[in-house]
């Protein structure tokens, strides 16, 4: 997020797409039913769904699956020619205006509609809307980003921002809502392929020698490595042979699952190491036994870029150990003798030294309350709010986008669209969920939440079984008949194993960041045999 | 501030801002007022009366929660006429309901014959599931007061345990609606509100329906604001007192908001959470599963040693030297054989950034790759 959570509630107006958040960031949705209920802020949301948040919202935009761009591109077409933009900001802080202006210009309320559904009356409105904000939020999630053109949404959203003078002030920004505890930290920690710690790319020959000085070893690739979509597929040719995966189900999480997991099958060797035995563990060759997050120290960092500290409450079960442990005692016996570690925080001031936006955090300096990143010395006192004043780059640039539809199109054969997600008492892939008995009671099993109008059609009751099934292939599950469901879309959570949702999504990836297309596939439902 | 905007309480000068109540005013400078229905972050209900104040000039007391300090104001919050009104209100409280905390004369007689009445509504012997965690309690004690002078009030309602985290349990309630603003005013579920009248007021959710029926998510936020034993967790009730567990505060791990949370740890067993408040970014807000769903950290099939896959597909426990040495052993082969980037590594967004960063550092010193990825994309 470039603003913290409770800015949101500083907020004029806020705009959420593709963020079911009252299920999937319940506390987080409360900053911004308390801004709309007791402070007169006013809520735009642009979901496919009805949801529950929808309750609270001054307007509801339905857009056509993966039809992001072309709504924002329409925003921008209104909010450009009716003048209501911000000069200013635009003139001093951005670049790249007439290049965005030129491929906006076609993205007319009226073409707009023709692609994402959205009465064209309803662009103008929420377009006038969010440019009157003083201050203006935007809150997305992974609605916005698991599309062939996740980028291109991403960019979108952050052009209206700019377009608006959204950036850098209280109660403004663009803000991803991070899904998993410490997505933002394995992010910053360099758990990617193509950067170390702090963004610092493994290509710039610079970069490399400093992590080559702090670690004491040479002959540090400078070559970008393979995204975890890019693994699935060289596992498969084979080109990859050893797979070490860290508190991860991919068996469950990933897209087009058949594939997956044949792909898993070709690897020569396959690590594991979790607190259960999930569906990838039990294809592992050797399974580690992890401490979770209640056993040990350390820190998270959350979706406002804060780091917080983790501390340990209670002893790991049996000879379950610390993930660092595990990993270090893997390189000691590799023959990699140097930096040995005794404890988190010995590994923290470590990170702090090679992580410019880390420098000035200690464990003592949050102890009582996290810090926001950046934080470049102990006297620093964080940073709530990025861009205030200038971009790290100086100017912010607009990007021209253009609509791309999504990889799969609904035909004959497959006649409905499938939209995967979450439900606020399950968790990602349920192996910590589930274990708790009142959360199987609220929400225990799959389903296919489906319009009673299509589910009418389809000849289909409330709670009958049917069989879901994509061109990659097929689940059962129980229709759930709803009015959060729009006709001609279902929709199933992905948690559920034994109903796995990945089975039928598809692989098909934005070029630039990899993300699968999780939000729209094609499908078919049928009564199950 | 200028020298204007002072107000006196208990003879200490107390700088205040304009708008500020004479509980806020007080609160900075620790001078405890006591209250039952002020919840923080919520507007003043007035509702319970305790925190009442005595301001020279006034003909009545003031509830401080809601008073605005004023220029000069002379206030006294232990005075013998505020004293004497939180007693009666105390008095009142406490015969309303089963307040069986043993707060009462030592007359056997009407003891026993409470106790047995609250354990025929409540099947339990024991006293009163809050006890030790009660602010009645705390202030019944702190005013030396007892129950008994009022006639006891019977409650109408039966107790609800139709879902499988909150018990609802009317016959402890004290009506501060502390409950009803943490539903509507801070997580803004809009889930329960007063209903009924009179006596027969009750805390209803969807036309007075069990919570498993209504708009209620089970964020527990009524639960952690209810200052008696009307809202408590379900498997906490009476299994856990207070005394018995010790609090660590950490960091949730479910999704990237990082609610602060306590967990509180009985025997070695984590077997309660609650939100730690005042501190950002949840301010003692948690969810359902940030509260309730902890059961995993002591689920009995959690991996406990390492295990080897066996020739016939089935696995065997190993001992951490075995399986790590196997594991590196294997790596070394794929990296001096292969090529490092026959090797990848998925790090987790699960796990600490200490985690992270020995993980990644892993790949790229140890197997000298960047094949290394966790699943930000999915």
């Amino acid at each position: 997020m470039t603003n913290t959570i409770a800015d949101i509630e500083e907020a004029d107006v806020i705009l959420i797409t593709g963020s079911n958040t009252t299920e999937n960031h319940p506390v987080l949705s409360s900053f911004v039913k308390r801004a709309v209920k007791f402070r007169g802020a006013k809520l735009i949301l642009v979901d496919p769904r009805r949801i529950k948040i929808a309750a609270y919202a001054h307007q509801w935009l339905r857009q056509n699956l993966g039809a992001d761009v072309a709504w924002i591109n329409g925003m921008m077409n209104v909010i450009i020619e009716e003048d209501l933009y911000d000069k200013t900001f635009v003139a001093e802080r951005t670049e790249g205006f007439e290049e965005m202006k030129k491929v906006v210009e076609k993205f007319t309320p009226e073409y707009v509609e023709g692609i994402s559904g959205i009465p064209a009356q309803q662009i103008i409105d929420a377009a006038r809307m969010y440019a009157a904000a003083e201050k203006g939020t935007i809150l997305y999630c992974m609605g916005i980003t698991q599309h062939i053109t996740g980028t291109d949404n991403v960019k979108s959203l952050a052009n209206l921002a700019m377009l608006c003078g959204n950036m850098g002030i209280r109660g403004g920004g663009v803000n991803p809502l991070r899904g998993q505890n410490n997505v933002q930290g394995a992010c910053d920690m360099g758990g990617l392929p193509n950067v170390f710690t702090a963004y610092q790319p493994v290509n710039n020959p610079d970069a490399v020698k400093k992590m080559e000085q702090n670690w004491g070893v040479s002959g540090i690739s400078d070559k970008v490595g393979l995204k975890v979509t890019e693994m699935i597929p060289k596992a498969h040719s084979g080109e990859l042979k050893a797979l070490y995966i860290i508190g991860e189900n991919p068996l469950v999480s990933d897209p087009d699952l058949n594939h997956a997991e044949a792909s898993f099958k070709h690897l020569d060797f396959l690590v594991v190491q979790d607190i259960f035995m999930t569906e990838t563990a039990q294809l592992a060759d050797v399974v580690l036994p992890s401490a979770c997050f209640a056993e040990k120290e350390g820190t998270f960092s959350n979706t406002e870029r804060r780091v917080q500290r983790v501390r340990k409450a209670v002893e790991p079960p049996g000879e379950a150990k610390d993930d660092w442990w595990i990993t270090w005692e893997i390189a000691r016996r590799m023959g990699h003798e140097t930096d040995q570690y005794t404890d988190s925080q010995k590994i923290f001031e470590e990170i702090r030294k090679v992580t410019p936006s880390y420098a000035g955090i200690t464990y003592e300096r949050i102890e009582v309350e996290g810090l926001h990143w950046p934080c470049p010395t102990t006297e620093h006192p964080g940073t709530p709010i990025l861009h205030i004043g200038q971009f790290p780059k100086g100017r912010g640039t607009f990007h021209a986008i253009d609509y791309i539809q999504p990889a799969e199109q609904t035909d004959d054969e497959y006649p409905l669209y499938l939209t995967t997600g979450r439900v606020l008492y399950q968790y990602h892939t349920g192996t910590m969920t589930r274990k708790t008995q009142g959360l199987n009671e609220r929400e225990g099993e799959s389903f296919v939440e489906i319009t009673p109008r299509d589910a009418d059609r389809l000849k289909i009751e409330d709670g009958a079984m049917v069989e879901i099934s994509s061109r990659r292939g097929a689940i059962q599950a129980r229709i759930k008949i709803s009015d959060k469901a729009v006709d001609g879309t279902v929709f199933i959570p992905f948690h559920f194993a034994e109903a796995a949702a990945n089975r039928l999504t598809n692989a098909a990836l934005d070029p630039v960041s990899g993300i699968p297309e999780y939000k729209v596939c094609a499908v078919k439902v049928s009564a199950a045999a | 501030m200028d020298n204007g905007n002072m107000i006196i309480i208990n003879g200490n000068e107390i700088p205040f801002e304009p708008g500020e109540t004479i509980l806020q005013a007080a609160q900075r400078k620790s001078i405890e007022i006591p209250t039952l229905c002020y919840l923080k972050g919520a507007s003043p209900t007035g509702e319970c009366r305790m925190c009442v104040v005595e301001v020279e000039g006034a003909r009545n007391l003031v509830a401080s929660c809601a008073a605005p300090a004023g220029k000069g104001m002379v206030v006294h919050t232990e005075s013998p006429r505020v004293v004497e009104a939180r007693r009666l209100l105390l008095k009142l409280l406490l015969s309303s309901g089963n307040h069986n905390c043993a707060v009462r004369k030592s007359d056997d007689q009407d003891w026993t014959g409470f106790q047995l009445s609250v354990q025929k509504e409540d099947s339990s012997a024991e006293l009163c599931p809050a006890w030790g965690d009660c602010k009645l309690q705390n202030l019944a004690y702190q005013y030396q007061v007892t129950g008994e002078q009022f006639p006891r009030t019977e409650t109408p309602y039966p107790m609800e345990t139709v879902n499988p985290f909150i018990v609802r349990d009317f016959s402890r309630c004290i009506k501060c609606g502390r409950c009803v603003q943490a539903c509507c005013d801070i997580q803004v579920n809009d889930a329960i509100s007063f209903g009924y009248r009179g006596s027969n007021t009750k805390v209803i959710a969807a036309g007075d329906r069990p919570l498993k029926d209504s708009d209620c998510v089970f964020c527990g936020e009524c639960v952690q604001a209810c200052p008696v034993a009307t809202l408590m967790e379900k498997d906490a009730r009476y299994r856990i007192r207070p005394w018995e567990t010790e609090k660590v505060r950490t960091t949730c791990s479910y999704c990237g908001v990082g609610c602060q949370l306590n967990l509180h740890v009985k025997e070695g067993e984590v077997v309660q959470v609650t939100g730690v408040e005042e501190i950002a970014p949840n301010y003692g807000s948690l969810c359902v599963k940030g509260r309730f769903g902890f059961n995993f950290i002591n689920a009995p099939d959690r991996l406990k040693s390492p295990m080897i896959k066996k020739e016939d597909g089935t696995f065997r426990e190993a001992s951490w030297d075995e399986a790590l040495d196997l594991v590196a052993e294997k790596f070394k082969a794929v990296r001096d054989d292969h090529g490092p980037d026959a090797f990848g590594l998925l790090t987790s967004a699960r796990v600490t950034n200490e985690e992270n960063y020995i993980a990644q550092k892993f790949a790229r010193a140890v197997m000298k790759t960047n094949n290394v990825d966790h699943c930000a994309r999915l």
